[in-house]
């Protein structure tokens, strides 16, 4: 009876010897046995790129590990804040307020997709902001051919190309005619009262993104409801359409690596690495990894546009 | 009295019982250290979760917060209304299908069916518990949402798409606990039913039923309690559109996705009505509903046992 119970504890501690020496062999595994770990959190449509440079980065070295997680840009930059990540992904244009360091390392296009089954094969800027506003609910509005509900997707509010989409095709109209309302009046204190009280009203009407619409948290979910639903529409990163949805012309214009590049599609957005002030030593190599031509060659053959040379590190702290 | 057999066993085995005497006590000490441990971690969290929300419930106005339909976090409108009816109406589905289903199979189990029938059902229905939920969420998206977009209508994320998920998993829950209840109803009522010459159909109903009723409401309100709660599996069928359905084809948010949806990237400024603060108050309504819930459940069960279950 005792020797059994003996038996029985001798057992349990082997497993659990056992379990730990492996969990803790893997865990060592990676690297991190004196080498640096440099992480980087944000936006989605960054992700796979990154992932990719990062796998070749990993390999061609073993000093320094690069992972890459997803979350959204904003949740990117909350994590540079609370210092959780060495670099942030974002994949829009900083906001004046946002004082951080960024380096940008491609540009890509915001597609704006419909299922393959879609008769309708481009709209203008307005007809999807109309659309995304919730006006145009149905199809058969913009002729083409298109039968049946408009079914939005959409991106949840801390997403880039959320932001990125609202101010290039949701804003940009209004943000034109807000302009134009502003402009004889170089100074706000000489604005009359009923001209401040029209900008106010026309202020309040701004258009935003239909809360009816269907809220998903990555390009990839975005990307899977769309090839799955003939009566969707979406946008997402040029860069990751592939061929199961279908990239609307925008204005007349086809989306692809070149429109971009010679900025005749009008939906482009920077893909940008963010630090906090300055990066740490085993970032900066990372980023002078990504800016070199091989890891430029490879994002280009992936479907971005590569960053033009004269373009450096901009601090926003400085302005 | 105690203390004296005590202290006559020590008189005949005087070792074993002083070691005994002071090992009791700092046996129910540690157990009420470990009792009062798992209290204070409950008080806690009720705690971080009011600091954080209550200071922006009261600056917005609870009417406001409550009563109002938009919300979007980055023009600072925090309205929860349609997110509380999203929790609600998905809630009520998954309940729906979860007692049909949960109350058929216990009634199935333990008055209808034979044991070997009985004990393959029993545990399979037990297993359903065992599943993540994440790859309930999983199969609602690969399995379930086409089916509903392309048989029935709308875009396969929707109320009904989450009812039915959430039914799923709480079935084993309300199955289990249904058929304790009816396992107690004393086996006399059954006979004295039969006896007076009802079907087991009638008896099950007119007697069995209404006698095991207060453990059946319990299984019905701990359902509820779980599918309230449930996240992730919601977040993958649910749609998360923010605004009113008007369908069960519809698309909905529920108060647990909103949370999950945004808590990565809210930001904590500014101090006190930050966006961070409005998923707090979120979970403060949420805390709210689920009290209500079982202060309602705690009194009904009371009532019943004190009014001897008729």
């Amino acid at each position: 009876m005792q020797s059994k119970r003996v038996i029985q504890a001798l057992f349990a501690a082997l497993i659990v010897a056992i379990s730990a020496a492996a969990i803790l062999d893997t865990a060592g595994c990676s690297r991190s046995k004196g080498g640096k770990r440099v992480s980087l959190i944000g936006s989605t449509s960054l992700q796979p790129f990154v992932e990719m440079l990062a796998e070749e980065f990993n390999a061609g070295q073993s000093e320094i590990y690069v992972e890459v997680q997803g979350g959204g840009t904003t949740a990117g930059l909350q994590a540079v804040d609370d210092g959780i990540a060495d670099i942030g992904m974002c994949s829009r244009g900083l906001k004046p307020e946002e004082k951080y360091t960024s380096f940008d390392i491609a540009y890509d296009g915001i597609a704006v997709v419909v299922n393959n089954q879609n008769h309708v094969s481009g709209l203008t800027r307005s007809e999807i902001a109309d659309m995304f506003v919730g006006k145009i609910t149905d199809w058969s509005k913009v002729g083409q051919g298109g039968r049946g509900p408009v079914r939005l997707i959409t991106r949840e509010e801390g997403s880039g190309t959320r932001e990125a989409f609202t101010k290039l095709v949701m804003e940009a109209a209004f943000d034109d005619g807000l302009k134009k309302l502003k402009k004889p009046y170089k100074d706000p204190a000489t604005m009359p009262a009923d001209i401040r009280e029209k900008i106010q009203r026309y202020e309040a009407a701004k258009p935003r993104i239909s809360l009816y619409a269907i809220t998903e948290p990555s390009n990839g979910s975005v990307k899977a409801l769309v090839t799955g639903d003939p009566a969707a529409i979406g946008y997402m990163s040029l860069g990751q359409v592939g061929k199961e949805v279908r990239a609307l012309t925008v204005d007349g214009v086809v989306p692809s690596a070149a429109t971009v590049h010679n900025k005749s599609y009008p939906l482009v957005r920077p893909f940008l690495f963010i630090v906090k002030d300055k990066p740490t030593a085993e970032a900066q190599k990372f980023i002078d990894y990504v800016y070199s031509k091989p890891a430029q060659d490879m994002l280009e053959k992936k479907g971005l546009v590569r960053r033009s040379d004269d373009t450096e590190a901009t601090s926003h702290a400085a302005k | 009295m105690l203390r004296n057999r005590l202290v006559i066993a020590s008189l005949r085995n005087g070792r074993q019982l002083k070691r005994r005497m002071p090992l009791d006590r700092v046996i129910s000490l540690v157990l009420l250290l470990t009792a009062l441990t798992a209290i204070s971690g409950l008080a806690v969290i009720t705690f971080f979760i009011f600091r954080e929300g209550l200071p922006l419930i009261m600056k917005i106005g609870v009417k406001d917060f409550i009563m109002s339909d938009q919300w979007r976090p980055s023009e600072r409108s925090f309205g929860i209304l349609p997110m509380i009816v999203g929790s609600l109406a998905v809630t009520l589905g998954a309940v729906a299908i979860g007692l049909v289903f949960g109350l058929g199979c216990a009634i199935l189990l333990t008055q209808f069916c034979p044991p070997r029938i009985a004990a393959i059902i029993k545990p399979a229905i037990e297993l359903l518990a065992g599943i993540p939920s994440v790859v309930y969420g999983f199969m609602g998206l690969i399995l379930l949402v086409p089916l509903i977009r392309d048989y029935i209508g709308g875009p396969g994320l929707s109320i009904l798409a989450s009812s039915i998920v959430l039914g799923i998993m709480v079935l084993p829950t309300v199955t289990s606990i249904s058929v304790d209840a009816l396992k107690a109803v004393p086996r006399s009522y059954r006979e004295g039913s039969l006896a007076l010459g009802a079907t087991e159909w009638q008896t099950t109903h007119m007697v069995q039923i209404k006698a095991a009723k207060s453990g059946i409401l319990a299984a019905f309100i701990l359902g509820m309690g779980r599918a309230i709660g449930e996240t992730m599996a919601v977040i993958m069928v649910s749609g998360n559109a923010a605004a009113f359905p008007k369908s069960i084809l519809d698309p909905v948010r529920t108060l647990t996705s909103n949370i999950a949806l945004e808590m990565s990237y809210a930001s904590d400024k500014p101090k006190g009505e930050s966006h961070r603060n409005a998923l707090f108050a979120t979970g403060v309504v949420l805390f709210v509903i689920i009290m209500i819930l079982n202060t309602v459940a705690l009194y009904v069960s009371k009532r019943r046992s004190r009014g001897g279950g008729k």
